[in-house]
Formats: structure tokens, C-alpha cells, sequence
């Protein structure tokens, strides 16, 4: 908190927010993650946003680390999802309220693994219908488990989601990671405006046309099932020790890419 | 019958979505039990007991707890279904942990924001299970008994749908029964007896005559008048001072005086406590070897929760691992999720407290999965105690954020009563909060006793022999406790951040024996403390003073607080909705009051409390066991032998726990249980990073060696401290002293569970001879320790592993786990298992001997030989010298050490990380034959790969210590020579299918 007002008068610093709390546990990775990328993090609970000692709408990106919110009861995301959607802020809105508007005004948010759950039940994604109604869920892998892997991924040739890199691995860590969509205009919509982003090369747990993540509309809202902050160097991966190169010729791991390509987004949006 | 004042919501996936659970809990039933059930559907039942309009009923139904994509559900409706006869309905008994109730009446608070939230428990969860076909009532029973429900802790309904299911509600009802007992104690001998069995006090007739003295002293009698205390013990006194002196929290008979002989060799020893002469005294050397040689990275030893060493000015490294066996066997997802979380707050409340956990390891014992021999009362099959211990870890771990990085798993019929269930934790300190060093605990008398985190039911008390008799299904369950790993965590970030802040003295865990344990050990600090039981927060009335006291209600920290800073620390407590209380103060008057509503249940001088116990005095005894040699039958077909071992119990792949396990969170762990391109060559130590801006780094491993320790007790304990250390070798770990311009530290948890080792002519005739196998272990660690320099900085003893029923007793091998932590310079430079890359050169490193007892070559064979593998310190060490030597020059591309099954059990583990070849000539000699060379488990042995651009100065290096094998192949096969005749021809791809379904087939 103590960074709230941008260092040396840097108007170019990128301040990202790393929610936390109720069993959200990548916060640390989140940050480390932005901070790599050249933001400033600011790790808060998300108790200090609904007391109003942490105004989201100081940041550039908000982010909602992966985790086992409420321990992923009921469904996963779903407590931590109707907190955001019911718990009244102060001023008598609610988070949600709160995410649109700072939506609304160009911002980023991502969500990943229990995060992604976390926006999909907020109907902030795919939200093709702008209303922020759920049009898809997060379920039970098909296989019943929680896995623990890698996973082959794929980016679009035209995306730039991940600076560049279209075809790498990435780590998975969840038991309810198969995205179903609600119907037909859904699926048919993610299809057309290519909101997804992120498909998995062998789908590890039953999620439809593979995907492995999503955007909204405006590319601003993103969510995904691996965990980029898992793997911030090359030595995050299993092959690492096999002279394996990271995903391009340096230190990094194509997770890395993920925020650096974000935060100069952002960088440029700022301009 | 439903009772008009609950709600019921059901809710159940849409008919279009494909219920994975339903799925595999069918394919299950048929493969186990043999029943087609047809279709099964799953669901929930939310139970609501909260008044709600109509309205907000629906909205909370259809917002808050169900999903509009996939789920459908009903309200106050019955269960039936059309196309389903049968059902299953699953509910936690009254006081059970019951997140996923908890859960939702948080959401019903964020949703319609009541004005008096409710205070305690007023939503449950319950799940459902309706099955296509007409099952008979004893079938259900049998299904639901196997694979959903636990009656110690579920509530089971089972029925078919020609009438309505029952609609069960699990309240508490109790008696409120505040009354305090004095309890008359001028007895002889055989009344003192039967009064500690009847209360369940578990003390012997010395104890309980030492109490008996105590309370008829006249200085007893003239403090406790002055007290308002009743001459006799209350209850509560004597419920202190039973847990008090508890086998689990005095040690006593790792601090007895053993007598110990060697009848064959005369060898004679009198032991003042195994404890102080053999661990602690090894870690005092250690401790002065390294302090001559300048190295000063031991900070804490055996003193708290947990070993505290240095990694840097900045950070200590904080250690604990523990066993939780007794409820995993009653309860194996409890007992294992109880035990994971319980460890966890073991380096939380070390020092001041506020450790971030950095990774979580296990190590388990169990039965095997294919255990056939008929179950005794009370007893579950292994491989449900494997799976529900599975599970609990899965919950355990990844739902509090703490990566799971390795373990290991041993299968022995010896375990089939009892599991072992080993849980470690590592957790990382800074060394300073706030200015004060971080691992000292310090109280001020004045200093506030507050309690944070879960609330106290009849949890745990004198669990284990609450008899069944006593329950009906409005008791509340106490003898099983289910870990509530959100709760816990929730808690952990406060204590985080509230040491960080300065605002606590110290912490320390609510374990066994409850806040008597936890503010009876504090309070010897300040010397005294007095608690006011009134003001613990309860989850459900009717308690007794004493109960309350010992209750073993899980995921609570008990915090040393200065009233400057109580009012901001409750504050921060509120604020992360960390349950809290204050419940009393630290004194300086050496005693400790227990009052309850303004009334005193409890005065012991802690003097008496913490040094009154009474010395144990025990026998033991060690006769070697006669030796036998086996010869190995002709005509073996080594290829089909290498593909048994590799799908053996011991041997094979432990990749269904690994996978669920989530071993990757905090993105620092770099050696991972598997890796390569294929993620599936087994490691040895993992490793983990210590942070984002550094490449420090920090080793694990484990060694157990359990099955040699009927034929050679010491030799059990030094080879599994061995294999620790190998493995911290193998991934280019260095040893204390090999270069002592670093500062790297090692830190060992020993950790010991045997069965009942105290003689007893009827009970326990074999006594002596276990007490002699623990004495054996214990002088190993001692030797193996102050060789290497390697400390014990923490460990715990686990002493009466032995499961009673129906006249027969299964008693668990002397089982003793080195868990071992190791500094790493540059997690960079370590060096994993798998080959990497085809025309580098295999070699084996270490000399292999003939020594085939009890290796699982000898196993698969039936044959039994006593020639086991002999642990040669003085030779393993300048093996590791040489080894340590070759990787700080980076020439070793792949390391794996050798254990079970042998060396080419480990070659083939190599081979399948980039699903490489191997091609190699055995160096058969006149001592060494083929057999030997691949399936002997001679220790202090790898085997390693250089690149060949290095192959000359390697084994210049080596010097006679690496033995040449062949190359690694780019064609997946591994081929071996010996005397000129192909003895193995395999595929990679086939060594791997034996290794990867050994396990799994048996156990999904």
C-alpha cells in the first residue's frame, strides 16, 4: 500500500493488484510475476477492498490468483464469485459493480485457475452478451481428479497473448477445470469473435473445443486454467534439466511472456 | 418425516452434463464389489435451518448455490427421481467439520447481509447418490461403507424409493453439564489403578502414586485452600496432569532408563534416556564439528515446534515432520488431513510464529493393495486406508497452497493394522519481525493468552477409547476429526501478517492435548498462566470445564499478546475473519489456574506439572537372528524378471498420488517426483527455491529402510540414513563440511514408530527384543550423524503402533524416517535423474556387492537370505566426495541413486523421462554376477551419465569409483549384455507400461 503513489513521478509504472485471502494462494507468484514484467504488484485482501481501504480503480490490472477460495465449496469459485456479486461495498454497490466500471475505463483483469472460475461465474467471461449473465462454468475434469501436469497449449497464429510464442507447455493445477458453455450461441460466438485464446494441445480434462482460456470481447478481461506465474523461468519445467530451452533463447519460461506481453500493453495504452 | 422449520435444497447437474463422479463410482462398484448399479447420479443436499422468506429462499437456491449453466435443483422437494430406484445419502454425524455448510451460509450472509449473522452452524451439507437399479438395502450399505462413507464420522441413509428419504439433521443436543468433580484420590494401589482406567488417564501405578503424594502433601493442601480449591484432584487437575504425562507429550519411554543386553556378545549398555544419549547428544557434536570449522547455521534445536536453521542473514529455514497413525487408521482422509494440517502448524507456531510454508512431504506406510486375508472388527482394507490417505493429503496440501513436492510409499503386510502416515512441512522465517529475532520465544507475565482460528467441540477428547456404547446419533463425534484446511489458512495469513507487524510475542500450535498442552508448555516460559475457560469459543454448548480444557479441536494458534498491542491485533483478526478469543493471561507465579466463570477448576504448580513425572525403567535385548543363504534358481528370464520388479509394489510408479497432489504451487519447485520431456523419470531429493530474486534453493528427501530391521536393527537406521543423504548427493547437493567457505546447512527431522516395545510376559513377550531394535536404531543415527556432521534439529516418537482386535494384534515393523533438508547454492546446477541425451556414457557409481537379503529381486524370487546390504560410511563418504567433486564441475549430466530393485530397476527409470534406450555390458567377475550387478541394493551406489567429450577426466575424478556400463540410445530399448549374451531385450516403452500400471491397476 505503501506504493500507491507511482515512484519518482514515473507516470509509466504499471500498477498491478494481486487479490488475495480465503484460501487465493498464487498471490506470491502473481506478484513475482508482475514485478518480472516491470509492474509494481501490490498483493491486498480482498477484505481491504470491500472496507474501502483499497481502491481498485488506482491500478492498471487487477488480477485473481488461483487458489481454493473457500476451498473451492459448493463450486469452485462460487462463494468467493457471490461475494464479489452480493457483498455490499460501502457504498452500497457491489464489487462487481465496481469491476465493470474499472472495466469500463480500459483496465485489465485476469483471473487464473480459481481466478478464471472466479470471472466465469461472474459472467465476466466470455460475457458475449454484455450483460454479465453466465454463459459458461467450470467443472469437474473427466477424469474426476485433481491433476497436477503439463500441458500443451496453443495460441493463435494472429494473437499476441503471449508476445509472440504460439505452441509451448504450461502447467495445470486443478480438479474442476472442463469449460462447458451454455448453449449453442455461446460456443458459436466464442468461435466467431476467437475468444479463445488458449486451447490446450491434449485436452486434460473434457473442457469443450479444448479451451483452455478465454477473453472477453474487448480482450480485457482474460481467464485461463494453466498457471503462467508457475512458470516465470525455464527451470519451472520438467524438461528444464535436458538442456530443454526456455521457450525463447534465455532464462525466461513462456509464462513470463504472458505478463510481459500484458504489461506493455498496458504501457502502450498509457501512453 | 420432515421437520417443518428446515429447508432443503438439492442440487444435481443438468441431465445434459456428464456426471464424472456418477461415472467412475459405477465402473468402481462393478470392479470391486461386483454390483451393476446402472446409472448413478450425484448431488448435493443443502440442509437450511435458517428462517428465509420464500423468495430469498429461491434466490439463494438458484444464485447462491447452484450454477445456471450446469446445475438444476429443488426446494424443499423429495429426493425421487424419475429413472432412479435406489438411494444414497451421505451426511457428516453432529460437530463433524462441515466446510462446504459453512461455506454456503457465507454466501447466504454476503447475499442478504442479515443484521444478526447466525453464530454458529445453521446450513449442512449432504451429498446424494441415486443409482438406476433396484439395490438391496445390504448392498447400498456395502457400497456406501466402501467407497462414500465413514459411520465414525457420516451419517448414513440408504433406501429405494417407495417412500420418502428420511431427513436427517446433524444437531448437537447435549446435556449442559458445567459441574466440576473433585476426585477423592487417598487410594491404595489397586483403587489408583482402577481409578486411571476409568477415567481413561492412561497412567501407571507409579504415576499415579506420585500424584497421590503430591495432593496429601501438606504444602498441596495449604495452596490449594488458599485457591478455593478442593483438597483432592478435580477432574480437570487430573485431566492435565494424564495429558500432560502423556507417552505423546513427555516421551517417557524415549526418556526411560533402559538396561540393554547383548546375551551373544555380553555387550552391556545402561541408557539414561535414548533421547539425550543418542539424538540430542549427536546434535550437540554436530553441533561443536561445525562450530570449529566456522560454520554457525544451527539456530534451534528440539527446544520448539519445530528446527530453525540459517539460510542466509536474512531467513531461516524452519522443519518439522510428524506421524498421525492411530486416526488414520480409524479414519484414513481425516487421520491423514488432520495430521498434514496439524504439521503445518507445527513450523507456524515455531518462534514467534508466521513461517510462509514452503512445501509439504510424505512419506506412508500401508498394507498392500491386493491384502487378502479377512478384515479384522474395525480394520479397513489397505487400499481404502491408502485412498482416503490420499485424499486427505490431496485436501490437505493443495487446498492450503502448499506444494506437496516429493515422498515416498512403503507396502508391508505389517502395516495392514496400522498405517504409517509421516507428514513434513518446511516453512521459511524471516530472521528478524519487526526488529526481535524471530525464533525465540519470549512472554511477559501480563502478556494475554488468545486463541485464533477453529472452535472447540469434543474433538479428540480421549478419542481413541470413547466407547461406542456412549454414542447415539445426536452425540457429537469426537473420537475422528476432519481438518478444515480454510479455516486453517485463513488463520495462517493473519499470523503471517501479525507477526510481520510485531503485534504477537509468540505462537505456538492447539495439537494434542488441546489448550492444556499448548498453554501448559507456553506458560513454563513466563512461569504461569491462568485461562478462563468461559470465553474459548465453542461450537456447540454442553462442555464441561475440563473438556473444554483438552479438547483437540483442530486448526487453532494459541498467541502470547501484550496488552499495548491486543487491541490492534484483534482488530487485524477481525478484519481477515480469523475467528478469535481472549482467554486468559501469562502469570510469573509458577503455577497454572484454570477458572471457569469466575470459579477455579484447576491449580498445579507447573514444577510438579512439567518434572513430576516418574522415571520409566525398561529392559531390552538384541540376539542376532540366525543367518541363511539362498541360492538363486537357474534359468531365469531376466527381461520378464526386470518387467515384474519395475510393476511391483515396491518398485512401482507412484504417479496416480503424484498427479493429484498439486506439487507445483508458489512456482519454486524445480525438481519435481517427475520429469523430463515425458514427465516420468522418478527424482530423488526435490528440490524447491527459496524465493523470486535469488536462485537459492533448498533440497529434500527421506530415507526409510523398514525392511531390514528384523534381521538388523542398526543396519535399518543407518542405510535409511543413507539413502537420504544419496539422494541430496544425486541432485548435486553438498555435504556440511566439504566446503565450509559456505555456509550450507542440513537440517534432519528423525522420526520414530514402533509397536509397543515395553516387555510384558503375557502382553507383549517379545518387548525386550523391540526395545533392543529401537536401542540399535538410535545408536546408528548417533554414529551416522556425528560422521557426517548432519544434525537432528527436530523429530518425534510415535511408540504404541499396534492395531488390537478380535484377539489378534498387527504391529507395525520398527520403523524409523530420516527427513532431510539441505541448502542448495544455485538451484540451477542441480542435476536431475532421467538420461538426456543419446552416446552419453552410463556408468555406476559406488562398488555393488552380494547382497541380496530382502531385496525385491529375492522377494518376486521367495527367497530368504540374511546377507543384507551393509552401509560402509567411510567408503559411501569418499564416494560422495568424489561425487560432490564431479558435479561442482558440472561433468554429471544425469544422477539417480539406487534403492529398491536394484540397479537396473534404476537405469530403467532413467530411461523413461525422454523415453530414451540404454545399452550396456555388465562387468560380471568371479565375486560379482550378473544377478548381483543388476538387482543387488548395495548402498551409497548411483547411476550416473557424462556427456562423452567428458569420459576421460571423470574418471580420472573418480578414481576407481565409476564402473563403466554402456551408453544411452536414442532407440527406446534397453539392452544388456553380460558374458557376452544378451540376458535383457526390451522396450522402453514396455519397462514403463509394467512400471506405470503397477500400482494404479490395483488401486483406481
Amino acid at each position: 500500500m505503501e506504493n500507491r503513489i507511482n515512484k519518482a513521478g514515473d507516470i509509466m509504472a504499471i500498477r498491478a493488484l494481486v487479490i488475495t485471502g480465503f484460501g487465493i494462494n498464487c498471490e506470491e507468484e502473481m506478484a513475482a510475476a508482475f514485478r518480472l514484467a516491470g509492474a509494481e504488484a501490490e498483493i491486498t485482501h480482498i477484505n481491504d477492498i470491500f472496507s474501502g481501504s483499497v481502491n481498485i480503480h488506482e491500478f492498471d490490472i487487477v488480477s485473481i490468483p488461483g487458489g481454493f477460495s473457500f476451498g473451492d465449496d459448493i463450486a469452485s469459485g462460487k462463494v468467493l464469485a457471490n461475494k464479489i456479486r452480493f457483498k455490499k461495498l460501502g457504498s452500497q454497490g457491489t464489487l462487481l459493480d465496481e469491476i465493470k466500471a474499472f472495466i469500463g475505463n480500459g483496465n485489465y483483469i485476469i483471473g487464473i485457475c480459481n481466478g478464471f472460475q472466479v470471472l466465469t461465474r461472474l459472467g465476466l467471461l466470455p460475457n458475449i452478451a454484455g450483460t454479465c449473465t453466465q454463459e459458461a462454468s467450470l467443472i469437474h475434469n473427466d477424469s474426476g481428479r485433481f491433476i497436477d501436469d503439463w500441458t500443451g497449449v496453443s495460441v493463435p497464429v494472429i494473437s499476441s497473448f503471449f508476445d509472440g510464442l504460439h505452441s509451448f507447455e504450461l502447467p495445470i493445477r486443478h480438479g474442476e477445470g472442463k469449460l462447458v458453455f451454455a448453449d449453442e450461441t455461446v460456443r458459436t460466438k466464442v468461435k466467431e469473435f476467437g475468444l479463445n485464446f488458449l486451447t490446450y494441445t491434449n485436452n486434460p480434462n473434457g473442457s469443450e473445443m479444448d479451451c483452455a482460456g478465454l477473453t472477453d470481447v474487448t480482450g480485457k478481461v482474460i481467464g485461463m486454467m494453466p498457471h503462467p506465474e508457475a512458470f516465470l523461468t525455464k527451470y519451472n519445467h520438467p524438461a528444464w534439466n535436458n538442456a530443454q530451452p526456455g521457450s525463447k533463447n534465455d532464462e525466461y519460461g513462456a509464462g513470463f511472456y504472458f505478463f510481459k506481453h500484458l504489461v506493455e500493453q498496458v504501457k502502450k495504452q498509457k501512453g | 418425516m420432515k421437520l417443518p422449520s428446515y429447508h432443503t435444497v438439492q442440487v444435481f447437474l443438468k441431465s445434459g452434463i456428464k456426471d464424472s463422479a456418477g461415472i467412475h463410482l459405477r465402473e468402481k462398484i462393478m470392479k470391486y464389489l461386483n454390483i451393476e448399479t446402472g446409472k448413478i447420479r450425484t448431488g448435493k443436499i443443502y440442509v437450511i435451518d435458517y428462517p428465509l422468506q420464500d423468495e430469498e429462499l429461491q434466490r439463494f437456491a438458484n444464485e447462491g448455490l447452484s450454477d445456471v449453466v450446469v446445475n438444476e435443483y429443488s426446494i424443499n422437494a423429495p429426493l425421487m427421481q424419475k429413472g432412479f430406484d435406489s438411494y444414497i445419502i451421505i451426511a457428516k454425524l453432529p460437530g463433524v467439520t462441515d466446510d462446504e455448510g459453512m461455506s454456503a451460509q457465507k454466501t447466504l450472509i454476503d447475499m442478504f447481509s442479515p443484521e444478526t449473522a447466525p453464530d454458529v452452524q445453521k446450513i449442512f451439507s449432504q451429498d446424494f447418490y441415486l443409482f438406476e437399479n433396484i439395490l438391496a438395502d445390504t448392498e447400498l450399505q456395502v457400497i456406501a461403507d466402501t467407497f462414500l462413507a465413514n459411520k465414525l464420522i457420516n451419517h448414513i441413509s440408504t433406501g429405494r424409493f417407495e417412500q420418502q428419504a428420511p431427513l436427517y439433521v446433524p444437531e448437537v443436543h447435549l446435556h449442559i453439564d458445567n459441574t466440576v468433580e473433585a476426585v477423592p484420590i487417598d487410594f491404595e494401589d489397586e483403587e489408583l489403578l482402577a481409578l486411571s482406567n476409568s477415567r481413561l488417564l492412561a497412567l501407571n501405578l507409579e504415576e499415579m502414586r506420585v500424584i497421590k503424594s503430591h495432593y496429601l502433601s501438606k504444602k498441596t493442601a495449604s495452596y490449594r485452600k488458599a485457591a478455593g480449591l478442593p483438597e483432592h484432584p478435580t477432574d480437570c487437575d487430573l485431566e492435565i496432569i494424564a495429558q500432560t504425562w502423556s507417552e505423546h507429550c513427555k516421551h517417557k519411554e524415549f526418556n526411560a532408563e533402559i538396561i540393554y543386553i547383548e546375551p551373544e556378545t555380553g555387550r552391556t549398555l545402561l541408557i539414561d534416556s535414548l533421547f539425550k544419549a543418542y539424538i540430542k547428544n549427536a546434535t550437540q557434536d554436530v553441533q561443536e564439528t561445525l562450530e570449529k570449522a566456522g560454520l554457525k547455521w544451527l539456530v534451534k534445536v528440539f527446544s520448539d515446534n519445530a528446527g530453525v536453521v540459517k539460510i542466509n542473514d536474512e531467513e531461516l529455514f524452519v522443519w518439522k515432520v510428524e506421524t498421525h497413525n492411530s486416526p488414520s487408521a480409524m479414519d484414513p482422509y481425516g487421520g491423514a488431513i488432520t495430521g498434514i494440517l496439524g504439521n503445518n502448524r507445527d513450523p507456524l507456531g515455531t518462534g514467534i510464529g508466521g513461517a510462509k510454508l514452503l512445501f509439504n512431504t510424505n512419506v506412508l506406510c500401508f498394507g498392500p493393495p491386493s491384502y487378502s486375508k479377512s478384515l479384522l472388527t474395525g480394520q479397513l482394507h489397505p487400499r481404502r486406508i491408502f485412498e482416503g490417505v490420499r485424499k486427505g493429503i490431496e485436501d490437505g496440501g493443495n487446498k492450503s497452497g502448499i506444494p506437496t513436492v516429493n515422498g515416498s510409499v512403503i507396502f508391508d503386510d505389517r502395516y495392514s493394522g496400522k498405517p504409517l502416515v509421516y507428514c513434513g512441512t518446511g516453512g521459511i522465517m524471516p530472521a528478524k519481525f519487526n526488529g526481535r529475532d524471530s525464533w525465540v520465544k519470549e512472554i511477559t507475565p501480563g502478556s494475554l493468552i488468545v486463541s485464533v482460528g477453529g472452535r472447540v467441540g469434543k474433538d479428540g477428547i480421549h478419542g481413541a477409547t470413547f466407547s461406542s456404547r456412549e454414542i447415539d446419533e445426536h452425540s457429537p463425534q469426537s473420537a475422528v476429526q476432519i481438518g478444515s484446511p480454510i479455516v486453517q489458512k485463513m488463520a495462517a495469513d493473519f499470523l503471517e501478517k501479525a507477526a510481520h507487524k510485531g503485534l504477537i510475542q509468540c505462537s505456538t500450535d492447539c495439537g494434542a492435548g488441546g489448550l492444556s498442552s499448548a498453554i501448559g508448555e507456553l506458560a513454563t516460559i513466563s512461569d504461569g498462566a491462568e485461562v478462563y475457560l468461559e470465553k474459548v469459543k465453542l461450537k456447540y454448548s454442553g462442555l464441561k470445564p475440563w473438556e473444554i480444557f483438552l479438547s483437540e479441536s483442530q486448526e487453532r494458534m494459541i498467541l502470547a499478546v501484550l496488552p499495548e498491542h491486543l487491541h490492534e491485533l484483534l482488530a487485524l483478526a477481525r478484519h481477515m475473519e480469523s475467528e478469535y478469543a481472549v482467554i486468559g493471561k501469562f502469570t510469573g507465579n509458577g503455577y497454572l489456574k484454570v477458572m471457569y466463570e469466575g470459579e477455579p477448576v484447576s491449580y498445579l504448580p507447573l514444577e510438579f506439572l512439567h518434572n513430576g513425572v516418574p522415571k520409566k525403567y525398561l529392559k531390552a535385548e538384541w540376539r542376532p537372528v540366525a543367518k541363511s543363504v539362498a541360492t538363486i534358481p537357474q534359468g531365469i528370464d531376466y527381461t520378464d524378471m526386470l518387467l515384474r520388479l519395475m510393476g511391483s509394489d515396491a518398485v512401482s510408479s507412484r504417479e496416480y498420488l503424484i498427479r493429484q497432489y498439486d506439487h507445483e504451487v508458489k512456482g519454486k519447485t524445480i525438481i519435481k517426483p517427475l520429469m523430463g520431456k515425458h514427465r516420468s523419470s522418478p527424482q530423488d531429493a526435490a528440490v524447491v527455491r527459496t524465493g523470486f530474486t535469488s536462485y537459492e534453493g533448498i533440497a529434500v528427501s527421506n530415507g526409510i529402510m523398514p525392511k531390514y530391521v528384523e534381521i538388523d536393527p542398526y543396519m535399518s537406521s543407518a542405510a535409511a540414513f543413507d539413502e537420504a543423504v544419496r539422494q541430496i548427493i544425486a541432485i548435486g547437493g553438498k555435504l556440511p563440511l566439504y566446503n565450509t567457505a559456505k555456509s550450507l546447512f542440513w537440517s534432519v527431522n528423525d522420526n520414530f514408530c514402533v509397536p509397543d516395545s515395553v516387555w510384558h510376559p503375557e502382553n507383549n513377550p517379545d518387548g525386550k527384543r523391540k526395545l533392543g531394535q529401537l536401542v540399535q536404531m538410535c545408536e546408528a543415527l548417533y554414529d551416522m550423524s556425528t560422521f557426517y556432521a548432519i544434525p537432528m534439529t527436530s523429530g518425534k516418537d510415535s511408540m504404541k503402533n499396534d492395531f488390537k482386535s478380535d484377539g489378534i494384534k498387527i504391529s507395525v515393523p520398527p520403523t524409523l524416517l530420516y527427513s532431510m533438508a539441505a541448502k542448495i547454492e544455485d538451484v540451477r546446477k542441480t542435476v536431475t535423474a532421467e538420461f538426456k541425451t543419446p552416446g552419453d556414457i552410463i556408468y555406476v557409481i559406488g562398488r555393488t556387492h552380494n547382497e541380496p537379503g530382502e531385496s525385491e529381486f529375492f522377494k518376486l524370487l521367495g527367497l530368504k537370505d540374511t546377507r543384507i546390504p551393509m552401509v560402509r560410511k567411510e567408503i559411501a563418504a569418499r564416494t560422495y566426495r568424489k561425487m560432490m567433486h564431479a558435479h561442482e564441475r558440472g561433468m554429471i549430466h544425469s544422477a539417480h541413486d539406487i534403492s529398491d530393485g536394484g540397479m537396473i530397476v534404476t537405469l530403467a527409470e532413467c530411461c523413461f523421462g525422454n523415453m530414451l534406450g540404454a545399452e550396456i555390458v555388465l562387468p560380471v567377475s568371479r565375486d560379482t554376477s550378473a544377478a548381483t550387478l543388476l538387482f543387488s541394493e548395495s548402498h551409497s551406489r548411483f547411476v550416473v551419465t557424462v556427456k562423452p567429450k567428458h569420459r576421460e577426466k571423470f574418471e580420472e575424478y573418480m578414481g576407481g569409483k565409476a564402473h563403466y556400463l554402456g551408453v544411452v540410445t536414442a532407440e527406446p530399448e534397453i539392452i544388456v549384455t553380460a558374458n557376452e549374451e544378451k540376458i535383457i531385450n526390451c522396450k522402453t516403452e514396455d519397462v514403463y507400461t509394467a512400471w506405470k500400471t503397477g500400482l494404479t491397476r490395483q488401486v483406481i
